[in-house]
């Protein structure tokens, strides 16, 4: 038993010095960031700071727009992930380059070309305002909005990257088995990718969490309404330095959770 | 032969030590045949060189101003620089809140202009101000709303109205705190929509008409060039904003700042502001 | 039907024209009545995944038609495509394609759900396939936890639970490692005489096509080069490629004690302990030709007469007649030496060693 221990302790060579120091410097400047926050959290105010009005309604407005987004995306982004990676047409290449754009885009110019498509001045917005009486900025569509705009492709691509590298045979099979398009694409493609769509949809959460740049251009910010997290973090840390600081320890909190969560279930994909 | 990355070193740290102090392309060139590492080194240093604000050199002036002094003070820039030319002023926008706390922070800025005097008072009661600090412009509030005024506001009272797209600067900063205060005298409970994050931002989305109505400075209706309306506010419920500026204790620069502040307060600089709206003490 | 018998043209009948890019074109006509096993042999690239891709109905004809029993799959002329879900095709494919996300039962039942059978019936139906095929206590297993061999039944059941008019296999065994290979093949040719409607093999494996096959089209680059009874393929190939693929002597025979009975024929071989019906494969190359009786002691050694002189390039077939008919392959400068010509007699010798046996 200690034999067998030992020799297959030998047998692991250890990793390269430069690169275990690279690394480490990698890690440090995710880690070192975490540090700074929890060395100015004021732990005895934590509880008060958590219950207080600010931070259960921007827990609440984060909760249901990044859930929100989260849907859209899923119901839009799935179809237009297969469109694209399973229907060749002219200029795929651009309406992908578009799909990603958000990726590159800074936030808050994002949320700007928002509030010009759909704000109720907007190129869509007016006449949809004039029709319908919708207004998306300053309420709680428009935060959702602005979080699918960010997060989406996040959806996009994983979902995509799933159904390019899915054997286009198992479909092929499916349909020789009798099963029409919309059975396949509901029991075999979208099961097989799985892994892509979950790691997809945890990765859009994560980033709809997050948003902040195109939410609070499009959207506004008001407590209860609009103000997300990381909305109420900004306020605040002008304002209320401890409520910030409790504000960016829940998100950290909650997205570590999720993601770790995820991870041990679904991350096979990423 | 030295070896390949000496040369580029020494080729790389030229261009600094030059009597203008600008990083022009030919000092920042690296030799394609050179090693990668050397190449990232070599960049590094000239990033340093060229971009860094906390560097000895004696011609910059950084003066971290209040988002509603953005027109005024690009103005003074120029009438500054052109009257001090050895001087190279750097304007870093943003809310008063913010640059306070940047300030704070230890950001290395060498003036500070803040648009009221609480914000000013926290970076004094730091000690962070060399000297003492000056108020230099005051502004009034004023209600701005889009061209044409689709909302039909006239006053404060329509601040109240729900269906209304109400805007207020987040009470934070400066010009959310005044608004508060006006609305607080006329007794009006606002129905806010949304509160930005800083008066330029509150300005934009009323300009675009997404909002209906919003509490600014007057300078900031005037500046926009007709893009917005103003609807006074009256004596009775109007505050005054009190626009301090100091030279910091921290300031990389106190001999330039000091040049700079002194242009603030002096006719020309005066006349500048009094030119974007201002009211002068 | 009224006005007189109208002849049902029965089984497969099918010309497959489709081009895949500038370079490659295939155009291969095929018939296959029901109750036939038809093989397409051929190298990998000359098109043989395209044949199965076509007649499945997962590629459109560029030219051609496919009918099967009468009803037309595909015809470009007339604007027919019927879509793969409706053509009644059963295919095994190549690595069986099973779904790894469901489990047996579940793969095998796939076609019946597909079709709206009431779940009931169908998972009814699935078990029975499975207890016919051995694998009932498989049930609930994921594809990745069967062996090649289990997986290969299960994708035959899943294919034929449908009851489809065409069963199409594409390289059934080439996923199996040499020794269940020989196992399966004869369960696998059981498996297809069962099947009534038209049967179809895909293989690059010579061997499998003999074995399994009523008729063996030889497909290179595109096109059919050869068609003929595994015999006549292997007697007569036609083209160099087939002489090299297919020309490999099969002997079936009775292997004991060291030897294998053919016939009236005894050779012997190198594996004493196997016994029972056998497969003998002789390369044409490991045969040595001589006009005169041989000195030493080749085990195999036997006079013959040429029947049939062939010549590919640098390369020249020999075919001899009795007591074993066999295709030897020598040098054309060794012809000339040995001054061979149609109805010489030859002495044959092969060594037990180049002689490889395996069960049949």
């Amino acid at each position: 038993m200690t034999k067998r221990t030992d020799s297959s302790e030998r047998r692991k060579r250890r990793p390269p010095l430069v690169l275990v120091v690279l690394a480490a410097l990698g890690l440090s400047v995710f880690v070192m960031p975490l540090l700074g926050l929890l060395a100015r959290t004021p732990w005895r105010d934590l509880p008060t700071l958590l219950t207080s009005d600010v931070v259960v309604d921007a827990l609440r407005v984060s909760l249901i727009a990044s859930l929100g987004a989260t849907a859209i995306s899923a119901v839009l982004g799935v179809p237009l992930a297969w469109i694209l990676a399973r229907v060749e047409f002219r200029g795929r290449a651009i309406v992908r380059g578009l799909v990603v754009l958000p990726l590159v885009l800074p936030p808050v110019v994002g949320g700007a070309a928002l509030l010009f498509a759909l704000g109720r001045r907007g190129l869509i917005g007016e006449p949809l305002n004039q029709a319908t009486g919708l207004v998306f900025p300053f309420s709680i569509w428009g935060v959702i909005i602005a979080a699918t705009f960010v997060a989406m492709p996040f959806l996009v691509i994983s979902v995509e990257g799933g159904l390019r590298n899915l054997d286009s045979r198992y479909e092929g099979a499916a349909a020789t088995l009798g099963a029409g398009r919309w059975t396949v694409l509901r029991r075999v493609t979208l099961p097989m990718i799985g892994p892509s769509l979950a790691a997809g949809l945890a990765l859009t959460w994560a980033r709809a969490l997050g948003e902040f740049g195109a939410t609070i251009t499009f959207a506004g910010n008001l407590q209860g309404r609009t103000q997300t997290l990381p909305l109420a973090v900004f306020v605040a840390l002008e304002s209320d330095r401890g409520a910030a600081v409790a504000l960016s320890l829940i998100m950290v909190v909650i997205s570590l959770t999720v993601l770790i969560a995820l991870r041990q279930r679904w991350w096979g994909a990423l | 032969m030295s070896p390949p990355g000496v040369g580029e070193s020494d080729e790389g740290v030229r261009a600094p030590l030059r009597s203008n102090g600008v990083c022009d392309r030919e000092g920042s060139t690296v030799r394609r045949h050179q090693a990668i590492t050397v190449g990232v080194a070599t960049a590094a240093l000239l990033l340093s060189a060229c971009g860094g604000t906390g560097q000895s050199t004696s011609d910059e002036v950084l003066v971290s101003a209040a988002s509603s002094l953005t027109e005024a003070f690009a103005e003074m820039e120029i009438a500054f620089e052109s009257a001090n030319p050895e001087i190279d002023v750097v304007l870093n926008i943003g809310g008063s809140s913010a640059l306070r706390e940047q300030i704070l922070a230890g950001a290395p800025a060498d003036v500070f202009a803040s648009a009221n005097i609480s914000n000013m008072g926290l970076v004094v009661d730091a000690g962070d101000v060399e000297g003492e600090s000056a108020i230099f412009a005051r502004n009034r509030l004023e209600i701005a709303v889009p061209v044409g005024n689709p909302g039909g506001v006239t006053g404060l009272a329509d601040f109240a109205r729900d269906e209304l797209l109400i805007g207020l600067c987040a009470e934070s900063v400066p010009c959310g705190d005044y608004g508060q205060r006006v609305l607080q005298n006329a007794g009006v409970v606002p129905a806010v929509d949304t509160e930005e994050p800083n008066v330029r931002a509150l300005l934009t989305k009323i300009e675009v008409g997404e909002l209906d109505a919003g509490i600014v400075y007057e300078t900031d209706v005037a500046s926009t060039d007709g893009e917005v309306t103003g609807v006074e506010i009256p004596d009775g419920d109007n505050v005054h904003a009190d626009y301090s500026i100091a030279v910091l204790t921290e300031a990389p620069n106190v001999d330039g700042a000091a040049v700079f502040l002194a242009f603030v307060l002096s006719e020309e600089g005066r006349a500048i502001l009094a030119n974007h709206g201002f009211v002068l003490p | 039907m009224v006005g007189g018998a109208v002849s049902h043209p029965h089984g497969l009948d099918a010309r497959l024209v489709v081009s895949r890019g500038d370079t490659f074109t295939l155009d291969v006509s095929l018939s296959i009545p029901p109750g036939r096993t038809v093989a397409l042999l051929g190298p990998n690239g000359a098109g043989k995944s395209t044949v199965v891709a076509a007649i499945a109905g997962l590629l459109p004809l560029d030219e051609g038609h496919i009918t099967l029993d009468g009803r037309t799959l595909d015809d470009p002329g007339g604007n027919v495509l019927m879509p793969a879900e409706d053509r009644s095709i059963g295919v095994v494919f190549q690595d069986y394609v099973l779904f790894p996300h469901l489990t047996v039962v579940e793969n095998v039942e796939f076609g019946l759900r597909s079709r709206k059978t009431p779940r009931r019936e169908a998972r009814q139906q699935a078990i029975e396939w499975l207890e016919r095929i051995g694998l009932d206590d498989l049930a609930d297993r994921k594809p990745g936890d069967l062996s090649g061999g289990q997986a290969q039944r299960v994708a035959l059941a899943r294919a034929l639970i449908t009851g489809p008019e065409l069963l199409l296999l594409d390289e059934p065994l080439a996923a199996l490692d040499a020794t269940t290979r020989v196992d399966l093949r004869r369960t696998l040719g059981d498996h297809l005489n069962q099947f009534s409607g038209p049967r179809m093999v895909i293989t690059h494996d010579p061997t499998e096509a003999f074995l399994l096959a009523d008729e063996i089209h030889v497909i290179e680059d595109g096109a059919i080069t050869q068609v003929g009874t595994p015999d006549d393929i292997r007697l007569r190939p036609r083209t160099s490629y087939i002489a090299d693929l297919a020309g490999s002597n099969l002997v079936l025979g009775t292997a004991t004690h060291g030897t294998v009975t053919t016939g009236t024929h005894q050779l012997h071989i190198a594996d004493t302990h196997i016994a029972g019906p056998v497969l003998a494969a002789i390369h044409p190359r490991a045969i040595v030709i001589d006009r005169h009786q041989p000195d030493g002691s080749p085990r195999n050694t036997w006079e013959a007469t040429v029947i049939r002189i062939e010549h590919y390039g640098d390369r020249v077939r020999l075919q001899t007649g009795d007591p074993l008919p066999l295709t030897a392959e020598i040098t054309p400068d060794a012809l000339n030496d040995l001054e061979i010509v149609e109805g010489s007699a030859v002495w044959i010798s092969i060594k037990a060693t180049e002689i490889s046996v395996e069960k049949d």
